[in-house]
């Protein structure tokens, strides 16, 4: 059989479902992939239209090589998440021009509903998924209008129909996502670039990094409270420490990981941390952090490492201890490197700093010196300070003296350091926003924050936040408010006005719902899924028994809907009782002849079964009368109803 | 299982798979190859099983309801590659552990399984009948038409009616109605042809699946002789019969006009009525004694293969009726009186259409 050509009118719906799809990608992939696809399948319209021949294959493969080496040069590799992309795209718009068949057109689609997901390696959100279900009955109906034969039934009705296979598809599809065993972790390794395009803190700090964190109003965190929510100015993020400066640039270095010996001086809060991706293996935690989550470790300086880079929305129990004295007997070795500077950088700064070392001899009373400096001259909190030169720290000190939270900590650390006590940095971050809806904490990149900690004999690590000192409403309501009207800031994190924070609340609560209960959803929610249900051993075996038994029962619920258009409708009740009275003797082996009419059925039935005759000629003659006679009334209609009901052969 | 093969009729002609149209007359020379007896076996069990599963006990009358043992359903090789695409998502998904990825699977798995169930709807109940076929001959296409009856209330799409896998013909089925499907049988052998096993078929609406019904219809059509090549002589009359009938001279006197009927020569219509928008007439000629003809079998040459002996005679006949002479018919077993118009072509192409189907 020759596979029926493919029609215009199919064609353009084809490649106007594909372009849907493909859309999305063009923010992420280079302006000469989309122009070339989008070429190739004008082209194809083009030539469909004017009903000319379709271009050969040589031809085609001239194209497919030289996009191939493009990719290749663009990406330096074609494999790779968005190189592979951008291939698939180029490659669906070729094949959308050498598709004459409907078979073609067939493979196409399957090949469309392949790019969808990679749509989602880039984006989930509420709004992608919505868009990508459009997407799907778009295609859909193209693939039901690809099986007619006849001429075009029209677009709504292969809408109308895709619309009702996929919405008669869901129940299925809610259960498969239930129980379908879910597995933690990919099967294989990725492509290097496959989580590509996070933001987040980083194992690094130099002056800027954090301000331009600070312009994103994406998620990092969310946290529900199981005891009393603190104060904003309490809640600080442990994140990572830094502990190296080159440069101006702050680094993590190597860890050390000697056990941590804290004392908790307060009650312990707990909390749930729902924590999106950011590649990195940092999980965040109120300081000072209690316990260790599972999968992860915890280092010297209490920083909670997840044995692998957080790549998918990671949920973990906490606990922590917001007033806790540690580190007294801290590591002589770890206090050197907490002392070291480089050599010949700031050497203002550090000139200054054994200045006030001389002044004060005790460490309390210097940086209480230092933190007064902060406060009482003219330092500003901006997130658009003036550039820094090679030795930042005495440019901001002596000259600029305006900056964001990153250069307030490292001048700090560094004349604690030059001053010779041991100081740290701390990056992560400060504060965040309750969600009166969904009763939970939002923690923004535009929180991101750092401060220093510093040692002292006998009490250990102490926190020290010099943002604290120059603007004190940074630490007590956020950033909005601590930086001028005139920086740029997200609009959200504004909040000027009450109804858009109201709005506000409700898509993030209706965005972490989402997030908990659909892209969230791990092998620890299908067990606790399972376990409301009443299975608490959730092995395969279970799973697939639940399966099959909901597939069974969803398709017994839906085969009725499916299948009630089948049989003809009988809209007389007149008629429909006399059709009863003849399948209940037809079922007793009397059935009424095509060609008989009522009157003669029943001469025949009363022939042959005597005993019957009163009652058949009865309801013949109520028949006869209701649908041949005149005006039949109501109670006439109750009564052959009643007599047809109650009669058996 | 053995009860159910007595029920049916005509078990000895149950064929199953491709077989080429059923021909009551037998070709004199047909003999079945011999086959060992496992073979037989094999080819007994065979068709048992064939005609078990797909409930074929030969031609029925009356119009056939597609009910859901009747239907059949399987994959389509583009269902495989879906099925292909899905796992390949399903691998993707976890791998990256993308959460909308595993819903946009498992809906398209939903949806392929209730494809399944949409592909056997836009068949299931549909009333299947004959409708009759004109006679043709050999060397031409044999159009059998379909009848078939949508009684539901969903409109039917893409259902495909083919003979062994050949061209296939498609039609729409609105809800309440009936649409006549045509298909063309080419006629190979003289005799009464049927069209032998039809499959009704559909992919609608997703192209995953493949769901057929077998139709064995109790339709039949008659297929007549090839005529020779025009312009042969017809045999000679028979002595004593006529008066030294003479033909091909265009003497006849004409008699009058009737109505046209359909196979009347375009050369005895009165054109010049037509013109005047009387509508189409036929001119009658008078049958004078010497337009008798009796086209007969023993005044062929003996040595003449029989085939081409009726292919003779069919020629003869159409040329008879259409010079509108009266012409009779005499072959071996049967005899065609003397008559003429086209009830009597009829009856003498009927006539030679069957020669030698009576006796088997």
């Amino acid at each position: 059989m020759t596979a029926p050509t493919i029609s215009l009118h199919n064609t353009v719906w084809l490649t106007a479902a594909l372009a849907l799809i493909a859309a999305p990608h063009a923010e992420r992939l280079p302006a000469w992939v989309m122009v070339l696809a989008a070429t190739l399948a004008l082209w194809r319209i083009y030539l469909g239209r004017a009903r000319l021949e379709l271009p050969r294959r040589p031809l085609l493969m001239v194209v497919v090589a030289g996009a191939t080496a493009a990719v290749f040069l663009y990406y330096r590799t074609i494999f790779g998440r968005d190189a592979g992309v951008a291939l698939l795209i180029v490659m669906l718009a070729l094949k959308l021009l050498e598709t004459r068949s409907q078979r073609d057109a067939l493979l196409l689609i399957f090949l469309g509903y392949f790019l969808i997901i990679t749509n989602f390696l880039y984006s989930q959100t509420i709004a992608a998924a919505l868009y990508m279900l459009g997407c799907v009955w778009i295609i859909t109906a193209t693939m039901i209008g690809c099986n007619h034969t006849q001429l075009q039934q029209g677009y709504r009705n292969q809408l109308r129909t895709a619309g009702l296979m996929l919405a008669q598809s869901a129940p299925l599809m809610l259960v498969l996502f239930l129980f379908f065993p879910r597995t933690a972790g990919p099967l294989w390794g990725l492509p290097h670039d496959a989580h590509a395009g996070v933001s987040g803190l980083s194992d690094s700090m130099s002056p800027g990094n954090i301000a331009n964190l600070s312009l994103s109003d994406a998620v990092a965190f969310r946290v529900e409270f199981k005891s009393a929510i603190p104060e904003s100015r309490r809640m600080y993020w442990r994140g990572p420490v830094m502990w190296d400066l080159h440069g101006p640039t702050w680094n993590v270095g190597r860890y050390y990981f000697d056990e941590p010996k804290y004392q908790g001086l307060s009650a312990p809060v707990e909390y749930t941390v729902t924590l999106e991706p950011h590649n990195k293996p940092w999980l965040f935690a109120l300081d000072l952090p209690g316990q260790v989550p599972p999968r992860a470790k915890m280092s010297g300086d209490l920083q909670l490492l997840a044995t692998a880079p957080v790549n998918s929305r990671t949920r973990y129990e906490m606990k922590s201890y917001l007033e806790a004295r540690f580190g007294a007997d801290e590591n002589p070795l770890a206090l050197d490197r907490a002392l070291r500077l480089p050599p010949a950088s700031n050497p203002r700064t550090v000139e200054f700093a054994r200045g006030l070392r001389q002044k004060h001899p005790d460490d309390k009373a210097l940086i209480r010196e230092v933190l007064a400096m902060f406060r009482n001259e003219k330092f500003y909190y901006t997130l658009s300070p003036p550039l820094l030169g090679e030795h930042a720290v005495d440019d901001f000190l002596f000259q600029t003296r305006s900056g964001f939270c990153e250069i307030y900590a490292s001048s700090f650390a560094v004349l604690m350091r030059a001053a010779g006590i041991p100081a740290r940095i701390v990056t992560g971050y400060q504060g965040g926003e309750f969600n009166p809806l969904g009763g939970y904490i939002i923690v923004r990149q535009a929180d991101a924050h750092a401060w220093t900690e510093v040692w002292l004999p006998g009490e250990g690590w102490v926190r020290v936040d010099p943002t604290a000192a120059v603007s004190p409403l940074r630490i007590q309501s956020g950033i909005a408010a601590a930086v001028p009207r005139t920086d740029p800031l997200p609009l959200f994190a504004r909040g000027a006005y009450p109804w858009l924070r109201q709005l506000r609340f409700t898509w993030d609560s209706l965005a972490n719902n989402w997030n908990q209960w659909v892209l969230g959803y791990n092998p620890e929610r299908q067990r606790w899924v399972l376990s409301r249900v009443g299975i608490d051993e959730a092995t395969w075996h279970a799973l697939a028994v639940v399966l099959i038994v909901a597939t069974g029962l969803i398709m017994l619920a839906l085969l009725p809907l499916m299948l009630r258009t089948l049989k003809a409708r009988v809209n007389d009740p007149v008629k429909r009782a006399y059709l009863r009275f003849c399948s209940k003797l037809g079922r007793k082996g009397l059935p009424r002849e095509p060609a008989e009419g009522p009157s003669a059925y029943a001469a025949r039935l009363s022939r042959l079964r005597p005993e019957l005759a009163p009652k058949v000629s009865a309801i013949t003659r109520l028949y006869v009368a209701l649908r041949y006679g005149a005006g039949g009334s109501t109670a006439a209609l109750r009564e052959l109803e009643q007599q047809v009901r109650q009669f058996s052969a | 299982m053995s009860s159910k093969k007595d029920r049916s009729p005509e078990g000895a002609q149950r064929i199953p798979g491709i077989s080429p149209p059923d021909f009551i007359s037998f070709h004199p020379g047909y003999v079945r190859l011999p086959l060992t007896a496992f073979q037989n076996t094999y080819a007994a069990l065979k068709d048992y099983f064939y005609n078990w599963l797909f409930q074929l006990r030969g031609p029925q009358a009356g119009p056939i309801v597609l009910v859901q043992r009747r239907i059949f359903i399987l994959p389509t090789r583009q269902g495989f590659v879906f099925a292909g695409v899905l796992a390949l998502m399903l691998i993707g998904s976890i791998n990256y552990g993308l959460s909308l990825g595993f819903v946009l699977t498992f809906l398209l798995v939903a949806l392929s399984i209730n494809a399944m169930v949409y592909t056997f709807r836009n068949l299931a109940n549909l009333r299947i009948s004959a409708a009759r076929t004109r006679p043709v001959f050999v060397g031409e296409k044999a159009q059998f038409a379909v009848c078939i009856d949508n009684p539901g209330q969903a409109d039917r799409f893409a259902i495909g009616l083919m003979r062994d896998k050949e061209e296939s013909t498609f039609v729409d089925i609105p809800s309440r109605r009936a649409v006549f499907a045509g298909i063309a049988i080419p006629a190979v052998r003289r005799g009464l042809m049927r069209p032998g096993r039809l499959t009704l078929f559909t992919r609608f609406p997703l192209g995953l699946y493949y769901a057929w019904s077998y139709l064995e219809l109790d339709a039949h059509c008659l297929v007549y002789p090839r005529p020779a090549p025009a312009g042969l002589p017809l045999p000679p009359a028979e002595p004593g019969a006529g008066t030294g009938m003479q033909h091909g001279q265009g003497r006849e006197d004409f008699a009058g006009l009737r109505p046209y009927h359909a196979g009347d020569s375009p050369r005895h219509i009165a054109w010049k009525a037509a013109a005047r928008g009387q509508g189409l007439l036929t001119k009658q000629f008078s049958g004078r004694a010497d337009t008798e003809l009796w086209l007969d079998w023993r005044h062929l040459p003996a040595q003449m293969d029989i085939e081409d002996k009726l292919s003779r005679l069919t020629r003869g006949v159409l040329d008879a009726h259409a010079r509108g002479i009266t012409f009779g018919l005499r072959i071996p077993g049967r005899t065609v009186a003397l008559a003429g118009g086209e009830a009597q072509r009829d009856r003498c192409l009927e006539a030679l259409a069957l020669f030698g189907s009576e006796s088997t």
